[in-house]
């Protein structure tokens, strides 16, 4: 099985990273962007036998900061 | 018996050489050297310290890995019986990574790698690792990071000030840190991390010795005790 996790910056918690792109982009002349933020997409292949429970953990334990980020788990389609 | 310190050398590190030079002058007694994968730390340890660098390449995020590492369960065992522990820059990171200090190590607001001698005043001068200082004494010591902007939610930020946690601060904002929070301690008293070199700043080769006292106050509590 195929696992998405997204891990993004909570609302309110600066992102240098992003206003940096922000920046950026405005830089390269493109108009009408209002916010930029940057976050990391992880992408697990796991068997199917593992939980929902288990794939939480993983994202509690170590693939997202919980002091300052949050995860969003999209599991794919297997093909 | 002598001082017995140890230093955690992570893939990556590079300031453990200079931590455990900065240990042996405070002690005279050379600092143990410690090894990542090692399960267990060596035995009647007076001190641990946690060094910079870039351990794991700051995979994930800065200290992630580490913090996850056979070697820092041991630690964490070690700082909840009451053995100080320090830890310095990526060391910082990853007492933040691994629950032992609040808060998180987020990228510079400027972006930049900084790499300069900053100044800071010591906002405790009760604790294990600054007894030698004088509350409120401003003292110059190097930082070289790129991930030092100190995080925590208003409530943690206030629970830290109100409990004298808070070690050092930056006398002019360096890297966006709330507060400009350079150094915090754990409610226990034995976990101390900061973002500044104290070791880089123990020699007269160095641009200052205003590290020394750190050193020396952790080895002056075990004289003392």
């Amino acid at each position: 099985m195929k696992v998405h996790v997204h891990v993004s910056l909570k609302p309110g918690v600066l992102d240098p990273q992003g206003r940096a792109i922000h920046h950026a982009l405005e830089g390269l002349g493109f108009e009408g962007v209002n916010d930029v933020r940057a976050g990391r997409l992880i992408e697990l292949d796991v068997a199917d036998s593992v939980s929902d429970e288990a794939l939480d953990e993983m994202c509690r334990k170590l693939l997202a900061n919980m002091v300052i980020e949050n995860y969003r788990i999209d599991k794919l389609e297997t093909a | 018996m002598g001082f017995r310190s140890a230093v955690v050398t992570f893939p990556g590190s590079n300031c453990d050489r200079d931590m455990a030079v900065a240990l042996e002058i405070a002690s005279g007694t050379p600092a143990l050297r410690v090894w990542h994968g090692d399960a267990e730390l060596p035995e009647r340890l007076d001190f641990i310290a946690i060094p910079g660098g870039f351990s794991y390449g700051d995979y994930l995020r800065s200290g992630a890995m580490a913090a996850r590492s056979p070697i820092m369960r041991a630690i964490v065992e070690a700082a909840g019986r009451g053995v100080p522990v320090l830890g310095v820059c990526n060391g910082f990171q990853v007492l933040t990574e691994s629950g032992l200090l609040p808060g998180a190590l987020m990228r510079n607001a400027s972006q930049n790698f900084i790499c300069r001698t900053v100044s800071l005043k010591v906002e405790n001068s009760q604790t294990l690792f600054t007894s030698q200082y004088d509350q409120g004494e401003e003292i110059q010591v190097p930082v070289a990071h790129h991930d030092g902007n100190f995080f925590a939610d208003t409530e943690t930020l206030d629970r830290l000030e109100g409990e004298g946690r808070v070690a050092f601060r930056y006398l002019d904002a360096v890297n966006g840190s709330q507060r400009d929070i350079a150094g915090i301690i754990n409610g226990a008293g034995n976990v101390l991390g900061m973002m500044p070199h104290p070791e880089r700043a123990v020699e007269p080769a160095h641009a200052g010795t205003d590290g020394r006292k750190l050193f020396a106050s952790a080895v002056a509590r075990l004289v003392d005790a």
